[in-house]
């Protein structure tokens, strides 16, 4: 994995910059010490590491249009970063680039119940947007496994998933509006309090980019009642193909969980071992399927999934009796990564999705491709929505367990393409899946998605490496090819 | 008189296009003609019809997608989804009547490009958030595509966000997948009857704040409900403000007693099966304003709190007539007979709670010469030229039908 050439120019002229910087983020907004420089180096995907030329860390949306201006203008990289949990790199610094930080950013400013949402500021957590409603029986629907420490921005940044995102939405379906800031320094605000664009959908646009086409200073979410009831089943089954028609037999009953997750043998193992939820450990495929709703709904819909999963062949039903015993089920699956983290020195987490009905073969292939590199392989998995979360077990001590790693992981995603699903299913493409999008998509595709960077950002300056394997410029980009000026098709029927 | 290219498959699009484009001709983009005269008029002496892209390419029921060509009609699609108890669940509204087109001709790229969507949009979001894959071709005459057939997906950037009400100026669309949800099995309408604006848009936004998931929240004002083909709606002679329920059976029976008890301090009645699909099918289509064919139409978006209020202030300055959707977020207005569009007091009805003001129907001078589309700040307004830019560079797809020059 290549990053672009750093500037050395630009590196050269490091105190003038770091000069610069401080005049429009006075006192200690500026980090330029290197020994400072290097909690910043890398984000959740920390097999890759960079310090940047310089942190800033502006505290509003004036001193955040400014700093893009003056490095729009400069010809200085900026990579924006939220709390640094991207799995995918996309906060990854570069040598010549500021990295701008929007942690100071970490005041809600509006609750509005009236119309049930939330305006926060790009650095405040996932989490904390649901504390700050949930005395009023609200939250936040997405909930990334990181939304402890992530933040909101950077969920738009990501269009975050997480467990509920089958029923609920990812960040996408649950955004009203943003503030932005262009790499020129405009600030555009992109929808509010209301539904829908009322020109092209920007905001849509804009979420899931990765930080490539501005940085994000304000944030409107929707808010939803918390459902009165809520509970899960653990069912355990003996093949992962049973524990499959179970999951597409629930979805073609008509039922939509709030969440259906799956483990496999090694998940579950390192997950009981690691927190003892009480896994049945005699299975091959563990679901977890959770209901809510009234508490009338969600004791008919217990019922009607124990019955499909009976039918199914399930060796093991239960069916959480209190919240404490639903948070239980939830709590091995929650602590899966860490739990895996515990079985092996260094673990690669991936995140392909396919289509659901494709899972048994997926599994199938993926024990070959575990084989053939002579690493293990652990799978969570969002199962009522085909996101995949093979956990390739390795160590970085060992030579050239990494690179046999990544290109089991590469040969994973590639098998997910190649089902019909695609490349990354909520933790971005970034530095890491980068060099891969060649597989989902072709030349013509990929520049009519760098033309949009372009309409943001013209010489290519925010966080520039990610996502696009290969950078064009935007004037050649811009070049219209007209092939001939006759109609083609003579015979056409022309009305 | 326009002539029509009437395209068979994608690789014909792509060759019409690049005519279009070598020739310095462009083209109007049309799927079934249901909506005529949404938008600014584009002046094209083409006109590109997709309607022949029909075929549903793939339904895969326990995936919950669906494939189809840009022109496949809705009502096919409906059919085929009905079939297996699902169905779009953005619940798209059927036009045609209110702006004059033919019946069941509305096409599923149709409805995408508009992004149009039903009361169920509080509850199960819009049509852009079941558009999940795109094929089409740019007014570079290339075809390219974007997303998958998995909802989960955040490959590259959302191109169906950004195609989705962009009504056929980027790029005409082949093939489209769309996420697809299990059919309600029960449906349940309580009626509140007799509030005024401002007491039904508190009560819809009561009903809004319960946690029982209402998937419809509507307001017929008096005479509104008065033009209803629902004789249980017609009948009560007065205001009704609708609150849908739907879910399984038992739940939808709970909820509905919940909610009852909630309201207990209002006069109210409920609706069944068929007569409440009907009455949310006429909010959907806002079908009571096709009775009035000469009357100019406007559809805002507003926060739903704001609603009545945004309504109080425009009717200070211009009769009209209102029908509130998605909690009072949506407001159809007709204004009343003779005026030619008022845009400036509607626009400024928005006041500081904002949104964004759509004429819907009016006549083709009007439209030429009022914003149809709500006017954007300038840097807003500049990025989007330059996002066409990149699709259309010379300004082939359906020119100037959202905004001038784009």
């Amino acid at each position: 994995m290549r990053m672009p050439e750093p500037d050395a120019a630009v590196i050269g002229r490091k105190p003038a910059i770091v000069a610069a910087l401080s005049a429009i983020v006075p006192g200690e907004g500026v980090i330029a010490d290197e020994d400072a420089l290097k909690p910043y180096e890398c984000d959740g995907l920390s097999a890759y590491r960079q310090p940047p030329l310089a942190v800033v860390l502006p505290e509003t949306a004036d001193q955040v249009a400014r700093l893009l201006k003056l490095c729009d203008s400069q010809g200085i990289n900026v990579v924006p970063r939220g709390a640094g949990t991207s799995l995918s790199g996309g906060a990854l610094p570069l040598a010549d680039g500021v990295l701008l930080g929007l942690g100071k950013f970490n005041r809600i400013l509006d609750i509005d119940y009236a119309n049930r949402c939330v305006v926060a500021q790009p650095g405040v957590t996932n989490l904390a947007i649901t504390q700050a409603v949930e005395e009023e029986g609200y939250y936040y629907a997405p909930d990334p496994s990181s939304q402890i420490s992530c933040t909101i921005g950077g969920n738009v940044a990501e269009n975050s998933g997480g467990v509920h995102c089958l029923k609920y939405g990812l960040t996408t379906n649950n955004l009203l509006g943003l503030e932005m800031v262009l790499m020129n320094g405009e600030v555009v605000r992109l929808g509010g309090k209301h539904l829908d664009a009322e020109g092209y959908d920007i905001l849509g646009l804009v979420t899931g980019s990765e930080g490539l086409l501005g940085v994000i200073t304000e944030v409107t979410v929707r808010i939803l009642r918390r459902p009165p009831a809520a509970r899960a089943l653990l069912i355990g089954f003996s093949t992962n193909e049973s524990a499959g028609q179970c999951v597409a037999k629930v979805i073609g009953a008509g039922i939509i969980p709030g969440g259906m997750e799956m483990m496999d043998r090694p998940a579950i193992h390192a997950a009981e071992d690691f927190c003892h939820p009480g896994y049945p450990l005699d299975v091959e495929a563990l679901l977890i399927v959770e209901l809510d709703g009234t508490q009338a709904e969600v004791a008919e819909l217990i019922e009607r999934v124990r019955a499909i999963a009976e039918a199914t062949g399930a060796v093991s039903v239960r069916a959480s009796e209190s919240e404490a015993e639903r948070q239980r089920f939830w709590a091995g699956r929650k602590a899966a990564f860490p739990a895996v983290g515990r079985i092996s020195p260094d673990y690669y987490c991936m995140d392909g999705t396919i289509p659901r009905g494709r899972l048994a073969e997926v599994l199938a292939r993926m024990q070959e491709l575990s084989r053939e590199h002579g690493l293990r392989v652990a799978n969570v998995f969002h199962a009522g929505d085909g996101n995949l979360h093979p956990l390739i077990l390795y160590d970085a001590n060992v030579g050239g367990e990494l690179e046999k790693a990544e290109e089991m992981g590469a040969a994973i995603l590639k098998l997910c393409v190649e089902v019909g699903g695609v490349l990354t299913g909520e933790h971005g493409v970034g530095v890491e899946k980068r060099d891969l999008m060649g597989v989902m998509f072709n030349d013509t595709d990929l520049d009519h998605q760098q033309r949009v960077k372009c309409a943001f950002d013209p010489a290519g300056r925010l966080n520039p490496g990610k996502m696009f394997p290969i950078l064009h410029r935007c004037a050649e980009l811009g070049r219209v090819h007209v092939h001939r000026g006759r109609l083609p098709f003579p015979d056409l029927p022309r009305f | 008189m326009a002539e029509t290219l009437r395209l068979a498959n994608a690789e014909q699009v792509r060759q019409a296009v690049a005519w279009a484009l070598a020739a310095g001709e462009p083209l109007e983009v049309v799927g079934g003609g249901s909506k005529p005269g949404l938008g600014r008029p584009v002046s094209a002496r083409h006109r590109l019809d997709l309607g022949h892209l029909a075929t549903i390419v793939s339904y895969e029921p326990e995936e919950l997608v669906l494939t189809a060509g840009a022109g496949a009609r809705l009502c096919d699609i409906h059919e085929a989804l009905a079939a297996r108890d699902q169905e779009l669940a953005f619940e798209p509204p059927d036009l045609a009547p209110l702006l004059g087109g033919p019946p069941d001709a509305a096409t599923i790229g149709g409805i995408l490009a508009c992004n149009l969507s039903g009361p169920r949009r509080i509850k199960a979001g819009a049509a852009r958030d079941h558009f999940i894959g795109v094929k089409g071709v740019s007014g570079r005459g290339e075809a390219f595509k974007s997303g998958g057939r998995v909802v989960k997906n955040v490959t590259g950037y959302d191109m169906s966000k950004l195609l989705a009400g962009s009504h056929g100026t980027l790029a005409a669309l082949t093939e489209v997948s769309v996420r697809v949800l299990p059919a309600a099995e029960a449906t349940r309408t309580l009626l509140l009857l007799g509030l005024d604006d401002d007491a039904a848009v508190a009560a819809l936004g009561r009903a809004a704040r319960t946690p029982f998931e209402a998937s419809g929240l509507a307001h017929l004002p008096a005479e509104v409900a008065a033009l209803s083909s629902v004789p249980e709606v017609a009948a009560h002679r007065g205001a009704v403000t609708a609150i849908r329920l739907e879910g399984p059976r038992e739940s939808v029976a709970d909820r509905a007693q919940s909610l009852a008890r909630e309201f207990s301090d209002l006069p109210s009645a409920s609706l069944d099966r068929e007569a409440s699909r009907a009455l949310w099918a006429e909010v959907r289509d806002a079908a009571p304003f096709a009775a009035w064919p000469d009357r100019v139409v406007w559809r805002l978006a507003v926060p739903p709190a704001a609603g009545a209020e945004t309504v109080a202030r425009i009717k200070a300055q211009v009769g009209c007539t209102a029908l509130y959707d998605w909690a009072g977020g949506l407001i159809w207005l007709a204004l009343d007979r003779g005026i030619e569009a008022a845009a400036e007091s509607v626009r400024a009805g928005l006041g500081a709670p904002g949104g964004h003001a759509l004429l819907v129907r009016a006549r083709a001078d009007v439209r030429r010469r009022v914003p149809v589309f709500q006017p954007q700040a300038p840097a807003l307004a500049a990025l989007s030229a330059r996002i066409k830019d990149g699709f259309d560079p010379k300004r082939i797809l359906n020119p100037g039908r959202m905004y001038e020059g784009v």
